[in-house]
């Protein structure tokens, strides 16, 4: 049977036929439905884990354990979980292990645009690239049984076109991988010098074996098409090459993009005129193609930054100009993604940008602080960087500083790995102020449960860890917790922790507005006590705005969460109730 | 030969809902399709594209300036903004509905007028009131359904395989309206 697939629905179900036990993720832009979809399979034990690298050493277990494991998460994930990946490298694997990253070019989602190729060189594991969903599958039942027969960990790359395009998968059966017997084996599995010395060798050894691999195996294919020109391409680049050029070049297309087989290529680029490598963000293939003395064409033409298209390349490879279009002829405004309507985090930010505070940001939807009109966030690094660098900054810039000065982090987030920024505040004596943004789901990446909401990935209930007595036990004297919404409150609050001459944390406790469970009724209507102040104007809700100089409130849009009717100075907005 | 559907929107518009529908109708017509999403922090109210390919072989699954045969438009402004991508002799259609993105709405940017007129005499397009309709089916969540009828009404696929994808798709209980929005967006 043949089905319509996302990328990532395929990668999960490749997981499943090839009879994957164990998958623990991160939710991440664009890797989270593979871990979504394995739910759906009742013989797969998954977890969402509080980080990549927890998620990363739970599969790691699982796979010396004996079974098939699994852990998938975005690129910059990958860095988190880079410790353990560098050294599984190293132990190699009981039961088949699969890491599967999911790139961002052109960033849709994501703060940097990082080519997780390099890690595939760096920590010495192969990697397999697919192009649509179909391999999406293949090649990840390829990995598992590849990674027991190399005893290695499988990478899978994926990038945000593959995760996210549907494209057709012919479904099979489960395939039954027995539970492996559990042997104690430490020259293997314990990784101290003696023994990982031995281990390298091992390693350089199965380098050898893979690069013989890659040069026989069919997943680095041929398609000769008799034509002069030769291209060298991979992943989603051969889809848009295939686009652009159909029958006019010959490919190589490499299923395998590390390691990379240098006879193969080199045979390649011998036998035709001109040689091109297509590869999106960094020249990976193409430095190694030109360290191996093949005389090839890449990044002279192509960009290093973003997405291509098959318009580029005709471009560039054929000198074909894109076909005519029409256009506007007037600037377009931009239309950014904003906080919903009836976000928590719009209450928030309202009162830090009312208070002229320095806010030290973190990673999920409360990022869009930094969008006008709200405009509130500082800065944005990573997973966890809100915590941890505002200690920074306020050991840099001293007590003065630091009273105008606090961190923003979610829920989930926090948990992630926001907690040890917070151990590190109050060990070396930080007078920090930390705001935990607790809407109870993690939200930018679709509402997926974390250690905090009390339910698992499957939903079911489990204990929640409780944020104040983590934060006690931490050593953290003064938590409040309050709602965003309640702003004169929660004004309040933060002055007086921002005052304080001692660590605090507010917990800023209201539901995403898209849960289920949250049901505003009624929607908020502007009645003629205003006197067009526009305060309300300054929240950045996309169901408010000014027609003709005069407020007002598109009902399509208010989810009458009621912020404005709080935040308005004359009580001229007001909730009307609907049927 | 590959025919390339875009749709168009805001986050948040249901245009997800469209796309699969659209797949799955084109794959029970035995085509190879390819659909492209965006998923993640663009969903948050910014703009949407969603691009459906179709044909015996389908490589790229996104779509260039210059080759699209439809466009399906859930906003104005993005119907505005989607223009370059129309093939010549494509069509758009497009929903009249506006939207202000926060640059419009600090201030920072002016709303276009009479994108309606714009686009019409430059492109072969066709405007309708979808959220007037989707009320008068019952419910103005069903803006989607509306537009996907429309465009059913501009594709090469009769009308009852359409049906057939709107009732396998989509939730029992919503059924009936949605049937009633698309027959709506067909026959406006």
């Amino acid at each position: 049977m043949k089905k319509l697939l996302l990328g990532n629905a395929a990668v999960a179900r490749g997981a499943y036929e090839a009879g994957v036990r164990v998958v623990a993720s991160y939710p991440g832009t664009p890797s989270t439905e593979i871990t979504e979809e394995i739910v759906k399979f009742d013989e797969i034990y998954a977890e969402w884990s509080p980080n990549e690298k927890v998620a990363a050493e739970v599969a790691i277990g699982a796979s010396i354990g004996g079974a098939r494991a699994m852990s998938c998460m975005k690129h910059v994930g990958l860095n988190v979980m880079a410790d353990p990946v560098f050294t599984v490298s190293y132990t190699g694997v009981g039961g088949g292990l699969v890491f599967c990253v999911a790139d961002d070019p052109g960033m849709h989602s994501s703060q940097n645009e990082q080519d997780s190729r390099h890690y595939a060189e760096a920590a010495k594991i192969p990697m397999l690239e697919p192009s649509d969903s179909s391999e999406c599958k293949e090649f990840t039942k390829m990995a598992f049984a590849l990674s027991e027969k190399f005893d290695t960990p499988f990478f899978i790359r994926l990038s945000t076109r593959v995760s996210h395009s549907q494209s057709l998968v012919e479904l099979c059966e489960r395939e039954d991988a027995p539970l492996k017997d559990y042997e104690k084996n430490i020259p293997k599995y314990v990784m101290m010098p003696a023994n990982a010395v031995k281990r390298h060798v091992f390693v350089e050894e199965r380098m050898n074996a893979l690069r013989e691999f890659a040069e026989s195996s069919d997943i680095n294919a041929l398609e000769n098409n008799g034509s002069e020109i030769g291209v060298i391409t991979a992943g989603i680049a051969y889809e848009y090459a295939k686009e652009a050029l159909g029958e006019r070049a010959d490919f190589l297309k490499l299923g395998m993009v590390y390691p990379l087989p240098e006879k193969k290529i080199l045979d390649f680029v011998k036998a035709h005129k001109k040689v091109y490598v297509i590869e999106e963000l960094d020249p990976v293939i193409e430095t190694f193609c030109k360290s191996v003395g093949a005389d090839v064409i890449g990044k002279d033409i192509f960009t290093l930054l973003g997405e291509y298209t098959p318009n580029m390349i005709k471009a560039a490879v054929l000198g074909e100009a894109a076909p005519r279009s029409v256009s506007a002829s007037e600037p377009i405004p931009v239309r950014p993604p904003v906080m919903c309507a009836g976000c928590p985090h719009r209450g928030t930010f309202y009162v830090l940008k009312k208070l002229g505070l320095v806010v030290s940001g973190d990673i999920g939807c409360y990022t869009l602080g930094a969008v006008a009109p709200l405009a509130s966030v500082d800065t944005t690094i990573c997973m966890g960087a809100s915590v941890s660098a505002a200690l920074g900054m306020a050991k840099a810039r001293g007590a003065q500083f630091n009273k105008k000065l606090v961190s923003v982090i979610g829920d989930s987030t926090f948990m992630h790995s926001g907690i040890t920024g917070l151990v590190d505040i109050v060990y070396n004596k930080g007078n920090n102020t930390v705001i935990i943004l607790d809407n109870s789901i993690t939200g930018m990446t679709g509402h997926q449960d974390n250690p905090t909401t009390g339910r698992t990935i499957r939903g079911e209930a489990t204990k929640q860890v409780d944020l104040i007595k983590l934060c006690q036990a931490v050593g953290i004297e003064h938590i409040t917790v309050a709602d965003p919404f309640d702003v004169k409150n929660f004004e309040k609050v933060v002055k007086t922790e921002v005052e304080r001459d001692e660590p605090s944390v507010i917990i800023a406790q209201r539901p995403c507005a898209l849960l289920k469970t949250v049901k505003y009724s009624g929607r908020c209507g502007i009645t003629d006590k205003c006197r067009n102040c526009k305060v309300c104007m300054k929240l950045g809700c996309p169901a408010i705005s000014v027609k003709n100089d005069k407020v007002v409130i598109d009902a399509t849009q208010c989810n009458g969460c009621g912020l404005c009717v709080n935040v308005c100075p004359f009580g001229a907005i007001e909730k009307e109730e609907t049927v | 030969m590959t025919k390339n559907i875009m749709i168009v929107g805001v986050g948040g518009q249901g245009t997800l809902l469209a796309s699969r529908i659209l797949g799955n109708t084109l794959i029970r017509e035995g085509f190879d399709v390819k659909v492209s999403e965006v998923h993640g922090m663009s969903q948050r109210g910014g703009s949407v594209v969603t691009y459906v390919r179709y044909g015996d072989k389908v490589y790229s699954p996104i779509i260039d300036k210059g080759d699209a045969d439809i466009i399906l438009a859930f906003e104005l402004l993005e119907a505005y903004r989607a223009l370059p991508y129309l093939k010549e002799g494509g069509k758009i259609l497009i929903n009249n509905q506006k939207m202000d993105p926060m640059p419009v709405i600090t201030g920072a940017a002016i709303y276009p007028e009479n994108i309606e007129d714009k686009i019409s005499a430059v492109a072969n397009a066709t405007v309708i009131d979808a959220l007037m309709l989707a009320k008068k089916a019952g419910t103005t969540k069903a803006v989607n359904v509306v537009l996907i009828g429309l465009m059913a009404r501009e594709s090469d696929i009769p009308y009852e395989k359409w049906v057939e994808t709107v009732k396998t798709t989509v939730p029992e209980k919503f059924l009936e309206v949605n049937l009633r929005a698309f027959d709506l967006g067909y026959n406006s």
